[in-house]
């Protein structure tokens, strides 16, 4: 991999979505050599995806605050950051050395700090049926959207809650494209328990913007509330949705496409692979990394910004960037604009406001959460719920234990996808904690990679005289 | 087979050749190997390598790893993290990966 300019770095940032670009922008402007390593083929993470590829040129179609992301974006051409895509980071250790594949070769990297800025994914979202073809997350959705100007175009239901549930159905509706009901999830009486925590959410601008959007959906698409089981159906194929709602009411669709979105959750993979502890969080139901006020995880040296150090959102994302950016900077003992960190703090405190409210409204059901019987658990593996509960009977005691009896998380998406509900799922079982159940030992690589590429990796005389006799 | 998704009109992005199991597809530049299957109505299903169930993308955003695909001879690769190049070979997975690919 000959693209890179050197083997060792100030500051290692790995991911280009809003916090990573604020980070890199901000280290490589106050004069630390930076590197901003990303998978995709473009800057811009989820949330400004394709940013300086989209198709959708008119810009009242993506709106304002996709297109904000530009601003970030010249502020991180403008730092001198070196920024490569394609670049796929498999492996950081405690001494911050980063494993990077890039045009199917790897290297290792040296970094005095490291900024984690891996973001969020989709919550998983089991139902029975999910693994057919024409079932997607919302997400992807948007990601066609966003990155090919493709929109449903056939019978689409979607199904869940969340902000991105009404954005997306917004963006879909306003590009042409399809969608014949969509199915909240939202149970009954949230809203009533969010409601205490709603004045920081009324003074930020998300506030306005949401009630529009709701408004926009509501009046262009048949929407039913307090869904409490989702069925898709088909064979080989999703041709049919199923439905039923707290008050007992039945329906169902056919339909081509079905999206799924029950909240994000921090991408906890590369962060846990390093070391740095997570603690179960209780309001958002997932895991978050244990971090100081500046993003510093447990493992030294190590910071972790965005929608992986906890949701919060573009705002915090951009804030917690520079955050972790200015705080490495002062430890590096760099001489960083004084005001930098504490601007960037105060930037963080006000990005903060209304998050609760949210959170606690849109808190996903425990059924859609923890499934039953024969609803697959682990899509790369097949395994089921009922599996699962089989296995914990005759004695396993967490997830890790699990890998043995039944290979859950030991297919190619190395548990991301049903890490959560593995956790969940066990914890109720065994009549215990998220907490105490605790999760997959996660292990570098953590995304695939070609032996060949370990294999050419350059070695040092003394890992070869440990090895060779 | 109509496939579920379809381009806006405004997306006037030039269009480029793939290849998917030796069949010609015309594809938008920049858009991913696995946007451009979904949107050339073929059957781009995978078999899955446990069951041999049928599968598609499902996250598009490279974790849950359903877009595997082969890509010029290399096996297991994420179809929504690659762009479509000029000339590109995609063969569909059928079960598990062979030895060599």
């Amino acid at each position: 991999m000959s693209v890179l300019h050197s083997d060792s770095y100030d500051l290692v940032v790995v991911g280009a979505g809003p916090a990573g670009i604020a980070a890199a922008a901000a280290a490589a402007a106050a004069g630390a050599s930076t590197l901003l390593l990303d998978e995709n083929a473009g800057p811009g993470g989820q949330v400004w995806r394709g940013l300086t590829t989209t198709p959708l040129t008119n810009r009242e179609m993506l709106g304002k605050d996709y297109w904000d992301g530009e601003a970030e974006l010249g502020k991180l051409r403008a730092s001198g950051a070196e920024v490569i895509h394609r670049a796929t980071v498999w492996s950081i250790d405690p001494s911050l050395q980063v494993g990077v594949s890039h045009g199917g070769s790897s290297r290792i990297v040296q970094a005095r700090k490291i900024v984690v800025a891996t973001g969020a994914m989709e919550r998983p979202f089991p139902i029975p049926g999910w693994t057919l073809p024409g079932v997607m997350t919302a997400g992807a959705a948007q990601t066609m959207l966003k990155s090919s100007g493709l929109v449903p175009s056939e019978p689409t239901v979607i199904a869940g809650q969340g902000p991105l549930f009404w954005l997306l159905a917004g963006q879909i509706l306003r590009m042409g494209g399809r969608i014949d009901v969509m199915l909240d999830t939202t149970p009954k009486g949230q809203l009533a328990a969010a409601l205490p925590k709603a004045f920081g959410f009324l003074t930020t601008p998300y506030f306005r913007k949401g009630l529009k959007m709701l408004a926009e959906v509501r009046s262009k698409v048949r929407i039913v509330k307090h869904v409490t089981r989702i069925e898709a159906h088909g064979e080989g194929q999703l041709d049919r949705v199923t439905w039923e709602t707290a008050g007992g009411k039945r329906g169902e669709m056919a339909s081509r496409l079905l999206l799924l979105h029950q909240g994000v959750v921090p991408n906890v993979n590369l962060a846990m692979s390093v070391g740095a502890a997570h603690d179960w969080d209780k309001q958002q139901l997932c895991w978050r990394p244990r971090l100081d006020e500046d993003g510093q995880s447990t493992v030294p040296g190590l910071y972790i910004a965005g929608d992986g150090a906890g949701i919060g959102g573009v705002g915090v994302a951009l804030a917690r960037g520079r955050v972790a950016a200015h705080a490495a900077l002062t430890a590096m003992g760099r001489k960083a604009p004084a005001s930098g960190l504490s601007a960037a703090r105060a930037e963080l405190a006000k990005a903060n406001r209304g998050r609760e409210f949210l959170d606690l409204l849109y808190k996903p059901a425990e059924q859609f959460r923890i499934p039953e019987g024969d609803t697959i658990v682990c899509r790369c593996e097949e395994v089921r719920a009922r599996d699962i509960l089989s296995a914990v009977e005759i004695g396993a005691s967490g997830p890790n234990q699990l890998k043995a009896y039944l290979r859950t998380g030991m297919g190619p998406c190395q548990g991301r996808l049903c890490g959560l509900t593995v956790t969940e799922l066990m914890a109720k079982a065994r009549g215990t904690t998220p907490e105490q159940i605790g999760y997959y030992r996660l292990r570098a690589p953590v995304k695939p990679l070609m032996l060949s590429e370990l294999a050419d990796l350059p070695q040092e005389p003394a890992a070869v005289k440990a090895v060779v006799r | 087979m109509t496939p579920m998704f379809s381009h806006i009109p405004a997306d006037q992005r030039p269009t480029l050749e793939i290849f998917v199991d030796g069949q010609s597809v015309q594809a938008r530049r920049g858009d991913t190997v696995a946007a451009a299957l979904l949107a050339s109505g073929l059957d781009v299903r995978r078999d899955s390598a446990v069951s041999g169930v049928p599968r598609l993308p499902y996250c598009m955003m490279g974790v849950c790893f359903e877009c595997l695909v082969t890509i010029n001879g290399v096996g297991n690769r994420q179809g929504c993290l690659i762009p479509v190049e000029p000339g590109m070979q995609v063969e569909i997975q059928r079960g598990k990966r062979e030895l060599g690919k």
